[in-house]
């Protein structure tokens, strides 16, 4: 009897091992978006808004998105963006881009093509020359995903 | 490695004007395999620098998250007449630059 239950438990301690790396894994990158975050903006709060993010709502081809964001900004020498950040919520390394405008820019718009590891939310922050954070965000929905890990 | 810079041929002074950058590149993300089993390295544009008659006015920190081949358009205001350049370096160690010429009236 006692046998039997050894065994049995050692069947399901088995069964549970091949659930945990996958688990583990998720983990990993839910955390890793947030500390890339929390690293970007030095813990500094984050606003939601003055951010715009265009994307196609439905992009066939994960390699390849058109992405173009517009910020609110005068672009003046005393009111301007410092940077803006591309963030993925599901590629395995969160951070796609940082670009750093000067005030002489004229205009806050930068567009570029982004690798999307599957449909996801694509967030994007914008650090203006007060020091203050914000941003903005799509959804976009991936048929063909960049397959950027392998699995 | 081949770069194309993209520039109205000629603008007002304080015109606000487009630039579009694109450069070969394969923008190894370090996830793939060769056909053997052996991956093939992360080599990607990290650091790309446009300058405007030696000034800075636009630099990215790129990463695998952009596409082959990466596509840039910013904005900058049209002061004088010169050169709009562009510089980058890979993970490899490898630079490029190409260079466009904008007439300002």
């Amino acid at each position: 009897m006692r046998a039997r239950r050894r065994f049995f438990s050692l069947l399901a301690g088995l069964a549970a091992v091949p659930l945990l790396p996958a688990r583990l894994a998720r983990a990993q990158q839910a955390d890793s978006f947030a500390s890339v975050l929390k690293k970007i903006t030095a813990g500094a709060p984050v606003k939601s808004g003055r951010v715009t993010v265009d994307t196609p709502r439905l992009a066939d081809n994960g390699h390849s998105v058109p992405l173009s964001v517009s910020v609110d900004s005068p672009m003046t020498a005393a009111d301007h963006v410092r940077s803006i950040t591309l963030l993925s919520e599901r590629n395995p390394r969160p951070l796609m881009a940082t670009f750093h405008l000067d005030p002489v820019a004229g205009r806050a718009h930068v567009a570029t093509r982004v690798r999307l590891n599957g449909s996801q939310r694509v967030l994007v922050i914008a650090q203006l020359s007060d020091g203050s954070w914000w941003s903005g965000d799509a959804e976009v929905e991936v048929t063909e995903s960049a397959c950027l890990d392998a699995s | 490695m081949v770069a194309r810079v993209h520039l109205p041929a000629a603008a007002r002074r304080g015109e606000v004007i487009e630039v579009r950058i694109t450069v070969q590149h394969p923008m190894e993300t370090g996830f793939r395999f060769e056909l053997g089993g052996k991956p093939i390295p992360k080599n990607v544009i990290n650091s790309l620098l446009v300058r405007y008659n030696g000034a800075q006015i636009f630099r990215a920190e790129l990463g695998s998250g952009i596409a082959a081949n990466p596509y840039l358009q910013f904005h900058t205001v049209a002061r004088q007449s010169g050169e709009i350049e562009v510089s980058w370096v890979d993970d490899n160690g490898e630079r490029g630059s190409e260079r466009a010429a904008i007439t300002v009236v």
